[in-house]
């Protein structure tokens, strides 16, 4: 049903391209000059820039709709108290694909061609971005720090125009084994992990990580996203008694692993949990009480952290979504993303040379330590020739009372491992 | 052994939860001759209202009631207003239709309750049994207990009742059964929502084992279906057995065959499917279809 679903949907595009293959670029836009000469102005004038995104508004997803509310928010603010980004008035459009890469590259065409925007600023999911990056790349297209963590958007070289922006998961995996290198040289562990690109993506990062190391892993589980339930997998990794197990899930997965870690008194492991699974929502319908000092890692600051009560851009942050997106609530940690995501777009667009498609591709990899207020303090937005990782940077957090607690310095994981390449 | 032992119980484990929900399949299809697609989805739906009502501040055993309750006045609403205007259709049509109420009951759970998970308190009491080295938990003895209870009754309707002669002789003949004077179309409603309240007793034992989320049945409709195949489409017993084969096969195989660990787990079922069907079509416990020229 799903295979016929899929292959009408391709049968549209195919329809659709036949007959919308008008050349249109430049149109909207006015003409580069200087050292700019010659470089795509769609979508971009001296008055305005439009942006499209696209995010799963409905559907299994739908959760993560609320980047975009962070995002609207911190451009609706420039716009009216900034006179823009550099003088440009920011139009954010936002398109659902309700988590379906068909509909993803549907809506990236209808951006692109009918909207004429000056770049994708966002896709959101591993399979949604792969499903629009071969046509944005043909089209020369920006399509800049999309949302997703797969480390494959800094290492393939054959997409220049797509750059992520939140550490890739390969990044995150060492973080767990430098943390575990210094705390438990030499501890056993287990692993359960999501069987497709993500689940290893993540393991792939960890085993090479350990390489070399006296940590050792002892027990290793998949899963299908279509298993109604991963209590067998948790059961044999039991079998293994080993001292730390790390949880690579996504959100229902990562409920049902912490629960099965509690019911289980037999094992007492470690628990590391992924930062996919590691929102309040994940541990909620557990209980708080039974995932005390569960570890995982964060990079930008949580809204419901006291830590950060009176920081000056938290405090912004909170008092602008009120005013501009009235009804969300900013300490929903999407929205935080979206902010944080935002400002780094308005700071890559600041350093462009030219204001052209060109000069957005040159400037989100080569960005220089740029600071982003709503990140941990420590980490910074950081890319060159031959690193197309703005975030690799984290820190350690774990589960306390009622919300996670940071410890420990920020681990930059380009200084501890080298760069990360494919 | 102890471990080999205890793999067979999380199996029983598992192959109730299948079970709970194949015995929901058995009945629509006794009653009304379709496989319904949607079962697994109505569950949901009916957990989900469960859980609605607890937040409302109902103790679980009255929210039980009142689930119960709802989902089978629903499953009749269902029947009325969707499955009776495509009444006496091709099967496919009607399994089309199941897979529509699939998808709308699917979409309407998330837009009412979004998709975040959320938690359900457990009937059973926590812990578990020793015995022998081997721990059976509450929670599963309870499934284990539950399920039987609703075989058992659905055994004494279908053979010992009035509502379950004639509801055979609907699936079997509908024109003949109006003929003999059964009202069919009660019967089918009738159907809808003793299966619906079925389901809904499924839903409220799988949601505590597996959080609470619009696609929370999804795989175990796969491995219900495989049960339901296996055991008979037309015996609640069957279902059950079924159920458990299914689960402790899938268990056993997952645990003990490397080639097939956790990765091709699901394929155990399908091959149950397959093997039933090339050999013994009808299920295990099943009755051969006999129709007279």
């Amino acid at each position: 049903m799903r295979v016929s679903a899929i292959g009408c949907a391709a049968l549209l595009l195919v329809a659709v391209g036949a007959c919308g293959g008008r050349e249109s670029g430049g149109e909207a836009g006015t003409a580069a000059s200087g050292q700019c000469q010659g470089q795509q102005t769609t979508g971009i004038t001296d008055k305005s820039i439009k942006l499209g995104g696209i995010y799963p508004l409905s559907g299994p997803a739908s959760a993560y709709g609320d980047i975009p509310k962070g995002i609207k928010a911190y451009f609706d603010y420039v716009n009216a108290e900034k006179g823009g980004i550099g003088g440009r008035t920011v139009e954010f459009i936002v398109r659902d694909d309700g988590y379906q890469p068909p509909k993803a590259v549907e809506e990236a065409r209808r951006l692109v061609e009918q909207d004429q925007v000056f770049a994708l600023f966002q896709t959101l999911g591993t399979p949604s971005t792969t499903a629009t990056w071969d046509y944005t790349n043909q089209r020369k297209v920006p399509q800049v720090f999309v949302a997703t963590g797969a480390s494959k958007w800094g290492t393939d070289g054959a997409h220049p125009w797509t750059i992520g922006w939140q550490p890739n998961y390969v990044s995150e995996a060492r973080v767990y084994a430098q943390y575990l290198k210094a705390e438990k040289p030499s501890a056993k562990i287990a692993v359960l992990y999501q069987n497709d690109d993500f689940g290893k993506d993540l393991l792939g990062g960890f085993k090479k990580a350990i390489e070399g190391t006296q940590l050792t892993i002892v027990a290793e589980q998949s899963y299908e996203v279509t298993d109604p339930s991963i209590d067998p997998q948790m059961r044999n990794l039991a079998g293994s008694k080993a001292e730390v197990f790390l949880d690579i899930t996504t959100p229902k997965f990562g409920s049902q692993a912490l629960a099965a870690d509690v019911r289980n008194t037999g094992w007492n492991p470690l628990h590391i949990i992924n930062n996919v699974a590691a929102s309040i929502t994940v541990l909620k319908p557990v209980g708080f009480d039974n995932v005390q000092g569960v570890v995982s890692s964060s990079y930008y600051k949580d809204p419901n952290d006291p830590t950060w009560a009176t920081d000056a851009e938290m405090t912004l942050y909170k008092q602008k979504v009120k005013q501009y997106a009235p009804g969300a609530d900013p300490n929903i940690p999407y929205l935080t993303f979206g902010w944080a995501v935002a400002n780094s777009f308005h700071k890559a667009m600041d350093a462009a040379k030219c204001p052209t498609r060109e000069g957005l591709r040159d400037s989100v990899r080569d960005l220089r330590n740029v600071p982003i207020d709503m990140l941990l303090p420590g980490v910074t937005l950081s890319t060159g020739q031959g690193d197309a990782f703005p975030i690799e940077s984290m820190q350690l957090m774990t589960f306390k009372g009622q919300r996670w607690e940071l410890f420990g310095q920020v681990i930059d994981t380009r200084k501890e491992f080298g760069p990360l390449t494919g | 052994m102890a471990g080999f032992l205890q793999q067979v119980v999380e199996g029983l484990g598992a192959g109730a939860v299948y079970a709970s929900l194949a015995l929901a399949l058995v009945l629509i299809y006794q009653f009304t001759g379709i496989v319904n697609f949607a079962q697994g989805e109505l569950a949901m739906f009916s957990a989900y209202v469960a859980w609605q009502a607890m937040a409302a501040g109902l103790p679980f055993w009255a929210a039980l009631a009142l689930t119960l309750a709802v989902s089978f006045a629903g499953g009749m609403l269902i029947e009325r207003i969707v499955i009776r205007l495509v009444e006496g259709a091709p099967e496919l049509t009607l399994v089309i239709v199941t897979v529509g109420l699939f998808i709308f009951v699917n979409a309407a759970a998330g837009w009412i309750w979004t998709f975040l998970i959320k938690d359900f308190p457990n009937p059973f009491p926590r812990g578990a049994l020793e015995v022998g080295g081997v721990s059976v938990g509450f929670s599963t003895l309870g499934v284990l207990g539950v399920v039987a209870l609703v075989m058992g009754l659905l055994y004494l309707l279908f053979q010992h009742t009035k509502i379950g002669l004639g509801m055979r002789a609907v699936a079997a003949n509908p024109d003949s059964a109006r003929l003999v004077g059964i009202r069919v179309g009660r019967t089918l409603a009738l159907g809808w929502g003793l299966a619906a309240t079925v389901g809904a007793v499924s839903g409220v034992l799988v949601a505590p084992l597996l959080f609470l989320e619009p696609n929370m049945m999804g795989g175990v409709l796969i491995y219900a279906f495989a049960a339901a195949t296996l055991g008979g489409f037309d015996s609640p017993a069957g279902a059950v057995a079924g159920g458990v084969i299914v689960g402790v096969a899938e268990t056993l195989a997952g645990a003990y065959v490397p080639a097939v660990g956790s990765d091709l787990k699901i394929g155990v079922p399908l091959a149950i499917i397959l093997g039933v069907l090339l050999v013994r079509p009808r299920g295990l416990f099943g009755r051969a279809v006999v129709e007279r020229a």
